[in-house]
């Protein structure tokens, strides 16, 4: 167990290298650079004062050169300076994380309330209506596109109830927890939707697998209450793949937010990256990328981890 | 003895119901997507300015946009382009992911691992992240989308391709194969291969369902499929302006998208457990 904690946690370093050199090449194909970007839509400069820019944000230097400065003052915690607003990017996506991650961790909470208990009674009433009905909420959970699903609410809302759910402004949860989770609640059902069909696809295949276990035989046997076999054993034993699928997909979470944000007009890190992307501004594109892959990379551990903690039968060697 | 198993599996994915809609759905699909322009009522791109914003009616069976384009026919075209893309992109990915996962595979050692570390990094990214990231890269458009769902989608079929090869080289018939003089390279496409086409079959149409779900995604962002073009995501993203006014423009696109990436998953279900019924609950 040690040693692949051990080994999972030196593995983490060379995968954020790799990521930041992935990252870096594919910015740097861009065509044009950042500073054309700027003078093409506002300003009208001159060629010297283009070549002074060019120099001052280090575009000038070869690339290996360049790749070494990004990184090094990238793991002092300085992920650059926005070409446009001339701002430190890593406060700026600090700023917007908290959102993101409310978001990812609302949508996983609806998702696992809407998943898990649907697959239980998939499972055990299984081939009757309600296994179909179940069945058919994942096929469609996992076809729906989560920027359609977003557009109908704000259509539902709008239109029906009078209710515009956002205007581009957001409310702290520390400073108003209701209004925070009245923004923020059709945003995490839209992001949740697709990731609760999938627990409950998990959830009733892992169901039917310990249900017909000898186990269940054995508690029915002793004459518990079926919910009781049902509840306390078989939903306990099938938990372990439920948790593994539920910490493998949070990552992807968080690029599902992006499109979210966008639909919802939430100002989160998806967004901020989204306007980076709009104008073209290298350090807020590469520095929101390399951030979300870190959180994907890191939750990704964390879910191995568990896993290995929650199924002592398991062993890495 | 090996076609007989074959039309057994066929048999057997005819049965499903999942493999029955599916199917329908995808050939649905495909036709559209092939004949749009013979069956499609108008030009996708044809402006009625008399008939801005219609409601669906006899003449525009699902209505009309804010410039009085026919929106049944903008879908049509649509979905030759969704077709279109990801079916280009699937191919580019499953060629050569398939490819470098099986002499990955086959080869093992040194080189094994290193292209298996390269591909790990490109598992270090949400899928919708890295499509993002390279399209804002290269810029919009059909060429950019396409090479962006490749690279997403490259090793996921390296894997795929490259578990069964692992277990397969070490087979007495490709001992056998090796011992008579046989070739390497015929080895992998004559012996191997064979034997490894059935997950690459059920991922080539998962894959097709998200490069679907991707290319609207990205035109949905404005960074796909580029307009006046008809795309499903760009024109569900202009609707959001006209929503109150004219709902239909977003409740068509995105049912479409929705029946076209259901098709497609439970065609890749029903093959599923069709290929190995053992995974069948």
């Amino acid at each position: 167990m040690q040693r692949y904690l051990t080994q999972r946690l030196i593995a983490f370093i060379p995968t954020l290298f790799g990521i930041s050199i992935v990252i870096f090449i594919v910015m740097r194909l861009l065509p044009g650079d950042a500073i054309d970007a700027m003078v093409g839509t506002s300003f009208k400069l001159t060629e010297a004062q283009i070549a002074a820019l060019r120099e001052y944000f280090g575009f000038d230097k070869p690339l290996p050169e360049q790749y070494w400065i990004w990184l090094t003052s990238a793991l002092r915690g300085d992920f650059g300076f926005s070409v446009r607003s001339g701002a430190p990017v890593l406060p700026e996506i600090l700023a917007r994380f908290p959102l993101t991650l409310e978001l990812a961790i609302l949508a996983m909470l609806i998702a696992t309330a809407i998943g898990i208990p649907i697959g239980v009674l998939a499972a055990v009433k299984r081939d009757s209506y309600i296994d179909i009905a179940g069945r058919l909420f994942a096929l469609i959970g996992l076809a729906l596109p989560n920027f359609w699903m977003g557009t109908l609410i704000i259509l539902v809302l709008s239109v029906a109830f009078g209710i515009l759910p956002n205007s581009g402004d957001y409310t702290d949860f520390v400073k108003d927890p209701i209004a925070n989770l009245k923004q923020l609640l059709f945003p995490a059902l839209t992001l949740g939707f697709a990731f609760s069909a999938s627990i409950m696809r998990t959830t009733r295949s892992s169901m039917l697998e310990e249900l017909r276990q000898d186990y269940a035989r054995t508690a029915r046997g002793k004459g518990l209450k079926e919910q009781a076999v049902i509840v306390g054993h078989c939903l306990k034993n099938a938990l372990i793949p439920i948790i593994t699928i539920i910490g493998l997909e949070t990552g992807y979470l968080f690029g599902g937010a992006i499109i979210v944000e966008e639909v919802f007009a939430l100002p989160g890190i998806g967004r901020f990256l989204l306007n980076g992307i709009a104008q073209r501004d290298y350090a807020i594109v590469q520095g929101t990328i390399i951030f979300i892959a870190f959180n994907f990379v890191a939750i990704n551990l964390i879910a191995d981890l568990a896993y290995a903690f929650a199924n002592p039968r398991i062993r890495y060697d | 003895m090996i076609k007989s198993n074959q039309s057994k599996t066929l048999i057997r994915f005819l049965r499903y119901r999942s493999s029955q809609i599916g199917l329908a759905l995808v050939l649905i699909y495909i036709v559209v997507a092939l004949f749009a322009g013979v069956i499609a009522p108008y030009s996708p791109i044809e402006q009625h300015p008399k008939d801005r914003l219609q409601e669906p009616n006899a003449n525009y069976w699902l209505g009309t946009d804010e410039f009085g384009r026919d929106i049944l026919s903008r879908l049509m075209h649509g979905a030759t382009n969704s077709l279109r893309i990801a079916l280009i992109s699937v191919t580019l990915a499953c060629l050569l992911g398939s490819t470098l996962g099986m002499t990955a595979g086959y080869i093992g050692g040194v080189f094994d691992n290193a292209t298996m570390r390269v591909m790990d990094l490109f598992f270090a990214f949400p899928a919708i992240l890295l499509a993002l990231t390279i399209v804002a890269a290269l810029g919009p458009g059909a060429i950019n989308t396409i090479l962006a769902i490749s690279v997403v989608y490259t090793p996921i079929f390296a894997r795929v391709a490259r578990g069964p090869v692992l277990s397969l080289k070490n087979m007495e018939f490709v001992q056998a194969a090796q011992a008579i003089g046989t070739g390497h390279p015929r080895i992998l496409l004559r012996h191997i291969l064979p034997n490894t086409v059935a997950p690459i079959i059920v991922q080539i149409t998962l894959a097709l369902s998200w490069a679907m779900l991707t290319e609207a995604g990205l035109s949905f962002l404005g960074l796909g499929t580029i307009p006046p073009a008809p795309s499903w995501g760009s024109m569900l993203s202009e609707s959001r302006k006209m929503m109150e006014i004219a709902p239909w423009m977003a409740v068509f696109p995105g049912l479409a998208i929705m029946l076209g990436v259901l098709g497609f998953n439970m065609l890749g279900d029903g093959l599923r457990d069709a290929l190995d019924p053992r995974l069948k609950n």
